[in-house]
């Protein structure tokens, strides 16, 4: 709030294009242009920042030791290694409750669902569910996983939280992604004497394959840094070991670096800071593969 | 008895043959059914544990007194300091992130080239996809320390710098719902206002955007509604203090924040204070998906328009 920018000059009109040069108006419209413009690169520079300021601040930690010890007391000797094993048995067993789930739900309304009112409805409760916020689930979580099925507060309890989370996101990237398949070569499949479950398994599923698994990455590249859910549901800050069965206690990446945070000395503050850039360089590499997935596979078929 | 082909209605054509086909297909069917499980998994156990809590507390108390210290020896359940913290940092997030978010949009579907919006659009959802915690952390260490440069009397937790930081985290969100809304808008109605003259400011400002209102106010009730169920960057950087304040310098908690701060620390079930929580959680709920309904409609009309 130093210093308000000084306003843009208006320029003499230039006309830019035959229809809409050369009117009352083209100055404020440039000013305007600019002020949009900068609205844009205004968030991104942020973005820069963001990354940079962490990444200078991890530094110092951003060490082989940081990755492969136990946390501690002393911030000089605290490590990240059971959270990097925690976050990834989540990911495993996330993906694995949710993906076959989550499939079979965009299978079933893009193919079998005739329209009706049950199908509106399961329509309009996924988009719903979308926009619950993650804190709701992670109550749900607690109750029905912690409590009910009495799970504990275990990595399995985590993962299933995680993948009620995810289903809707599965469920709709998987939808757009069946629906790119052309009507036609399920009409083959059926010519050719196929059933429906034949089509899908052997024409469909391998057709939309590229972009079922791109959706499928971004969901589990967002769950990877979700951080209230599991906090609520009892991941605990402080392990001294790493876990070894889905039963286990648990910590992740995202838990290790609040803890972190949430500590007065400066030192952990720098902890917090090399977990950020471990925990974004993993999402971003996920992101990555979801994009190099999509491009290598799609150039393999030609319809 | 099975059919001759000639007997086979068009409908038959694709209808199961083999047994197993009919196994599939409720199999799958029953995916799908299992969003409607969820959905009705959260309403009850945050309609049977408020049960808990209503029990002992009285709505009128909880929506009547105007202190929350739930965990105090003199107990207070009013919830409008959580309401309130919630609003401010709501409300700071989407004013910082409306104008930026919808001039963005403007850019990218009146200005920008085919390749610049091929390029910048896929960078700026990269910040919605940036975890929260992380946010909350740069909101912290950096933002902070900025602000109390600047505006005196900043705590070191305080409602604005949240707020801000959660806006960038908006923003994203508000752009990209805008775009589709005013890519939307048909050229036809361009190509009028240029036909009477008007310039493209004019023509962006008073045909396409009232144009594509609702498709804006549909992603600005989707800002608001995140900003609301946000929990990280509010549990770092805004405190956890619930007060009855709407000055965006102190310390407040916020609905989310006081779901984490509580279930953090090991509360026994069955107790008023692990009951507290899902009666915060109801709260929360009810309001998110009152915004999301709304929302809803909006994009519904915009779909409509558009087709």
């Amino acid at each position: 709030m130093s210093a308000i920018p000084a306003p843009t000059v208006p320029q003499p009109a230039q006309a830019d294009n035959a229809l809409t040069g050369k009117v009352r108006g083209a100055g404020a419209e440039r000013a305007f242009r600019a002020l949009c413009w900068i609205a844009l690169i205004l968030p991104l520079l942020l973005l820069a920042v963001l990354l940079a300021s962490t990444v200078r601040d991890g530094m110092p930690r951003l060490t082989w030791d940081f990755l492969t010890s136990y946390p501690s007391r002393k911030p000089e000797l605290a490590g990240f290694l059971p959270a990097i094993v925690g976050s990834l048995w989540l990911m495993g067993l996330t993906a694995v409750i949710a993906i076959p789930l989550g499939l079979g739900a965009a299978i079933y309304l893009e193919e079998y669902a005739r329209p009706g009112k049950l199908t509106s409805l399961i329509e309009l409760n996924i988009s719903n569910l979308a926009g619950v916020p993650s804190i709701i689930y992670a109550l749900l979580g607690l109750e029905l996983f912690v409590r009910i099925m009495s799970m504990g507060r275990s990595i399995l309890a985590g993962a299933a939280t995680l993948a009620l989370l995810l289903l809707p996101m599965v469920i709709m990237a998987s939808r757009e992604a069946l629906r790119t398949v052309p009507r036609s070569l399920r009409e083959a499949a059926y010519a050719l004497g196929g059933d429906k479950w034949a089509s899908i398994r052997q024409v469909v599923l391998p057709m939309s394959l590229p972009g079922v698994l791109t959706g499928i990455i971004l969901s589990l590249a967002r769950a990877i840094g979700e951080t209230a859910p599991l906090l609520t549901i009892g991941a605990v800050t402080y392990l001294a070991f790493v876990p070894s069965s889905p039963t286990s206690a648990f910590t992740a990446m995202p838990i290790q670096a609040f803890n972190w945070i949430s500590r007065p000395q400066k030192g952990f503050q720098v902890d917090a800071a090399a977990g950020i850039v471990v925990l974004l360089v993993l999402m971003l590499l996920m992101n990555g593969v979801a994009i190099w997935l999509r491009a290598r596979l799609q150039r393999r078929i030609n319809w | 008895m099975h059919p001759g082909p000639a007997e086979r209605s068009r409908a038959d054509l694709f209808a199961p043959r083999r047994p197993s086909e009919r196994i599939i297909g409720s199999v799958l069917m029953a995916c799908a059914l299992i969003s409607i499980f969820v959905t009705v998994g959260i309403v009850l156990v945050l309609a049977v544990q408020s049960m808990g809590f209503f029990r002992e507390v009285s709505l009128a108390k909880f929506l009547g007194e105007r202190e929350w210290t739930p965990l105090f020896a003199n107990a207070h359940f009013g919830v409008w300091p959580l309401v309130c913290g919630t609003l401010v940092t709501s409300a700071i997030a989407i004013l910082f992130a409306l104008p930026l978010g919808l001039l963005a949009a403007i850019y990218l579907s009146e200005f920008a080239t085919d390749r610049t919006r091929r390029v910048l659009k896929p960078l700026l959802e990269v910040l919605a996809g940036i975890p929260t915690v992380v946010y909350g952390y740069f909101a912290l260490t950096f933002v902070s320390p900025l602000l109390q440069k600047v505006v005196p009397g900043m705590g070191t937790f305080n409602a604005l710098s949240a707020g801000l930081v959660m806006g960038v985290m908006i923003i994203p969100i508000i752009a990209s719902l805008s775009e589709d809304a005013i890519y939307a808008v048909p050229p036809s109605l361009r190509e009028g206002a240029f036909a009477l003259g008007a310039g493209k400011l004019r023509t962006v400002l008073k045909v396409v955007v009232p144009a594509a209102f609702s498709g804006i106010a549909a992603s600005v009730l989707l800002g608001v509604s995140r900003a609301i169920g946000e929990t990280m960057i509010v549990a770092v950087a805004a405190g956890q203090q619930p007060q009855f304040t709407f000055d965006p310098r102190q310390a407040i908690q916020t609905m989310t924040a006081y779901i984490v701060q509580v279930s953090k620390g090991d509360t026994p079930t069955g107790t008023l204070a692990y009951h507290t929580i899902f009666a915060v959680g109801l709260s929360l709920f009810v309001m998110t998906l009152v915004i999301n309904v709304f929302a809803h409609r909006l994009k519904q009309r915009v779909l409509k328009g558009a087709g």
